[in-house]
């Protein structure tokens, strides 16, 4: 047994009073591959930015716990101080300069330089590049890894892989490299590039390098790791070796059970329960980094559906698509009408409304009053508050007003009053006038996107309350889509999971963890499906 | 005391500030050298009015999220064909006025939404491309005022030859006939009620049409148009609205212009006549982003009233030759130098 390279002992962080991550422990020794596993919001990210001394954690007032590495106490307090250590990491978004050629790539900053006759003269910034030693340098670390490509290539226009590799073969080229933390490394790739990728992974840790490996693609963990740690809600919940190790033990270690099932009334009927209100028939969207490739889906009348899955899978891709924000194709049928797709109005109109996910850039006229955010669309869409005078429609100010009033009172949005502008409301009740003008329209469908993203605690229960309310007592059919399962599950009557862009499976709320664990990381088929 | 004057002057906006104490000073500069200051105030009306509209152009752009309308020479051509045609007719008075206008509001629709066309397709330099695109229309235009078979005698030059002249004077046709209208000598002031109640109404109309469903579609896409979309709006179809109806006011504006200034200027004088008008507006208080009438009002007027006070004090001040010629041009390019510094946010 050699000693661990790096140990993370009782990390604890808080982000303004939020606990991020509850004393974390890590250890990886030199020429291990360890897995960190766990959920969108887990802590991964924060454990690896103070592991790189990143600003953000500094500027949010630091963290407690201690870091060991190769047995020394140390306290990394910028990104170049963790490299210089030793530690390297390859990012998720690819940081490689196009016009560049694949060993400038790798060399980039750090390139070998020989002497001239001017800077011989003018000193060392003049040096000339010594482009033969460094070709050998890039073959040997593209060799390591086991690509074969010519390495004077321009990067722009690689396959996705391969500028993964290159990205790896950077780290691996700084000679001093002991630690390698890969983010989500197999996320844009394709399975044979994800398999090329785990093949070169376990070869790297084969030369001493200790590996600390971020993904949720549990089949992958179950082929390199040799340790695997899973986080939940800032706490490690379990800490396996690969020999205990099984899919599905993750799974439900990952999800967990920290289900609060909101008792529900017994539902007014509204007709016949089986009735579809939309069906979703091979639904692509383009939607850049939420990708829908090919879902098909029916919501039931009446019914609070919910669409989960992992961040960067599509999820939110759907109702984007649907309501035509996003280009998309496929056929959508509201109500037995098709509705137009990428044609927002055409959507509308035929009564579904959107709460979209990105609040300030979608949801709301930061500027404007809180009464014009509430009435707009309807105005637009309906005609409602409108007076028409001389062939031209007028808005009714004091129409806008009272409508506003009232709602603002219902929804107990806090403002001093309807003419307020949004931007210094809270997230809240920011939330709830996103709302206020989705339901303004008097929809017969809601997809509300995240709807609890960004808020306080008390505010989501708040929310989630009256999405419960409009389903009970207006009967309005409910579409959320959220990365907190466990929101979904208290609320849900069905649970949709979207897994690379395609529907892996409904399940309803009170399924198994494994179930649920399974189906967020593509375990096809082996989740009992229910409809 | 001074937690509140501070927030007095972030309210009303520290550019409005800054021109005002300067206007401020070139009176009392003024009132010293003894100038008329009857003339003054009168001057200040009459190119407050003058002006305005052409300031009024530059809400619906702005509004509409095109920014400021640096193509506004679009517009003033289209006014200016207008007048020529209505001279090349041998209409006089309110005939040749409304003739010009009529026929100068067709050509800036179609010239708009053209117009409107080419900025839909460069979005977010539109600002860049409107200054150029103005230039080059106004180079256009420059052969078309020479081959161009106009044959009245009150626009070719009096010794014949090809051509339209570079100033046709307005004296016969609708030379101040605005500024006639309802003007009314008073003791201090002199005031062309016709002039600013014309130009008023318009003020009215836009403010009457930012009421409208149409009008707050297009003020939704100009602030933000990701939620106009998502709201069902056609952003390029707003976005064409406002690029009209701001070449349309530009149109109409120049008019009122030519009107008062007793000339029409052809060839190169609209290339800049935009930039009076971006600087005003920033005067106001407007921003790229949001602009009212009051900013329109508030900001022609200060500035206009820079320039016409800033020129006679110069004059009193510094006698020699053209030198004032020199210190006007440095003082009105200033002040919009000034303006387009605040091009972000005044207030």
């Amino acid at each position: 047994m050699n000693k661990p390279i790096i140990q993370l002992v009782d990390i604890c962080k808080e982000y303004y009073g939020n606990q991020v991550l509850k004393k974390v422990n890590v250890s990886v020794r030199p020429g291990e591959v360890h897995a960190l596993v766990g959920e969108n919001g887990a802590g991964k990210s924060t454990l690896m930015n103070i592991l790189f001394g990143m600003a953000v954690i500094h500027n949010t007032g630091g963290f407690s716990g201690q870091v060991f590495f190769d047995g020394e106490k140390v306290d990394i307090t910028s990104p170049k101080e963790a490299m210089d250590k030793g530690i390297g990491m390859v990012h998720q978004e690819f940081m490689l300069l196009p016009g560049f050629t694949i060993t400038e790539n790798i060399k980039l900053n750090r390139e070998i330089t020989k002497h001239n006759v001017i800077s011989k003269i003018l000193g060392e910034k003049m040096k000339s590049l010594d482009m033969e030693s460094m070709r050998k340098d890039a073959r040997k670390a593209l060799d390591t890894l086991g690509l074969d490509i010519y390495e004077m290539l321009s990067v722009e226009g690689l396959p996705v892989g391969h500028k993964q590799f290159i990205e790896i073969a950077r780290e691996i080229d700084k000679t001093n490299v002991r630690l390698l933390v890969f983010d989500e490394p197999t996320a844009v790739l394709t399975e044979i590039e994800a398999e090329l990728f785990l093949k070169a992974v376990k070869k790297l840790a084969s030369t001493g390098i200790a590996i600390l490996f971020i993904t949720h693609r549990l089949n992958e963990v179950m082929r390199v790791a040799d340790n695997i740690t899973i986080l939940r809600d800032g706490e490690v919940v379990g800490k396996l070796a690969r020999e205990e190790a099984s899919v599905e033990k993750m799974a439900r270690l990952m999800v967990g059970r920290k289900i609060d099932r909101i008792q529900k009334t017994e539902k007014k009927s509204n007709g016949s329960i089986d009735e579809n209100i939309l069906e979703i028939k091979n639904l692509k969207v383009n939607m850049p980094g939420e990708r829908v490739k090919d879902v098909s889906l029916e919501v039931k009348k009446g019914e609070i559906l919910g669409i989960g899955g992992l961040a960067g899978h599509g999820k939110i891709g759907i109702a984007n698509g649907v309501m035509g924000l996003y280009p998309s194709s496929g056929e959508v049928v509201f109500n037995g009408d098709k509705i137009k797709l990428n044609n927002p109005k055409d959507a509308l109109s035929k009564g579904m409304a959107f709460v979209s996910e990105d609040r300030r850039g979608v949801g709301l006229l930061l500027e404007e009053s809180i009464e014009k955010n509430i009435a707009l669309t309807a105005m637009q869409v309906q005609g409602k508050f409108l007076k028409r005078i001389a062939g031209i429609n007028f808005a009714l100010t004091w129409k806008i007003r009272a409508h506003a009033r009232k709602i603002i009172k219902e929804l107990d949005i806090r403002c001093t009053g309807p003419e307020q502008i949004t931007r210094r409301l809270s997230g809240g009740n920011q939330q709830k006038i996103c709302i206020a003008r989705a339901i303004s329209l008097e929809p017969e469908l809601l997809f509300v996107s995240e709807p609890t993203r960004g808020i306080d605690v008390g505010a989501k229960k708040i929310v989630i309350d009256l999405l419960l309310k409009l389903n009970q007592e207006m009967g309005m059919t409910i579409i959320i889509t959220s990365s907190e399962l466990a929101e979904l599950r208290s609320i849900c009557d069905r649970i949709a999971i979207i897994y690379d862009g395609k529907l892996e499976g409904v399940l309803p709320p009170d399924a198994d963890d494994t179930d649920f664990g399974l189906m967020m990381a593509g375990g096809h088929g082996k989740a009992k499906e229910v409809s | 005391m001074g937690q509140k004057f501070r927030q007095f002057i972030d309210n009303f906006g520290y550019t409005r500030i800054v021109i005002i104490l300067f206007l401020f000073v070139l009176l009392v500069s003024a009132f010293a050298l003894e100038l008329q200051i009857k003339s003054l105030l009168s001057g200040i009306l009459i190119r407050t009015g003058m002006n305005l509209l052409l300031t009024l152009a530059m809400v619906p752009s702005i509004q509409s999220g095109t920014g400021l309308n640096f193509g506004l020479p679009v517009g003033i051509l289209c006014g200016v064909v207008g007048a020529v045609l209505s001279i090349a007719m041998n209409l006089t008075g309110g005939q040749a006025f409304f003739a010009a206008n009529v026929i100068g509001v067709l050509l800036a629709v179609v010239a708009g939404y053209v117009y409107g066309l080419l900025l839909n397709r460069v979005k977010n330099q539109e600002m860049l491309i409107g200054t150029y695109a103005g230039f080059s229309v106004v180079s256009g235009m420059c052969m078309f005022w020479i081959l161009a078979p106009f044959r009245s005698p009150k626009m070719i030059w009096p010794y014949g030859g090809r051509g339209l002249r570079v100033t046709v004077s307005l004296e016969d046709t609708f030379g101040g006939i605005l500024n006639k209208f309802l003007f009314r000598p008073y003791k201090w002031i002199d005031i062309p009620w016709g002039l600013l109640g014309y130009v008023l109404i318009f003020c009215l109309f836009i403010w009457l049409f930012s009421r409208s469903k149409t009008g707050i579609a297009m003020q939704t896409v100009g602030s933000n148009p990701r939620f106009a979309e998502a709201a069902g709006i056609s952003i390029d179809g707003m976005r064409i609205v406002g690029t009209i109806l701001s070449t349309v006011l530009g149109a109409m504006g120049i008019l009122v212009y030519a009107q008062s200034y007793g000339f029409l200027q052809l060839y190169t004088a609209p290339l800049y006549m935009a930039f009076p008008a971006v600087a005003a507006i920033l005067i106001g208080g407007a921003t790229v982003h949001k602009a009212s009438i009051t900013h329109v009002i508030i900001g022609t007027f200060l500035f206009q009233a820079l320039l016409v006070v800033a020129l006679p004090v110069t004059n009193a001040v510094l006698p020699e030759g053209n030198l004032s010629e020199v210190v006007r041009i440095i003082i009105s390019n200033g002040i919009i130098l000034y303006a387009l510094t605040r091009i972000g946010g005044g207030d």
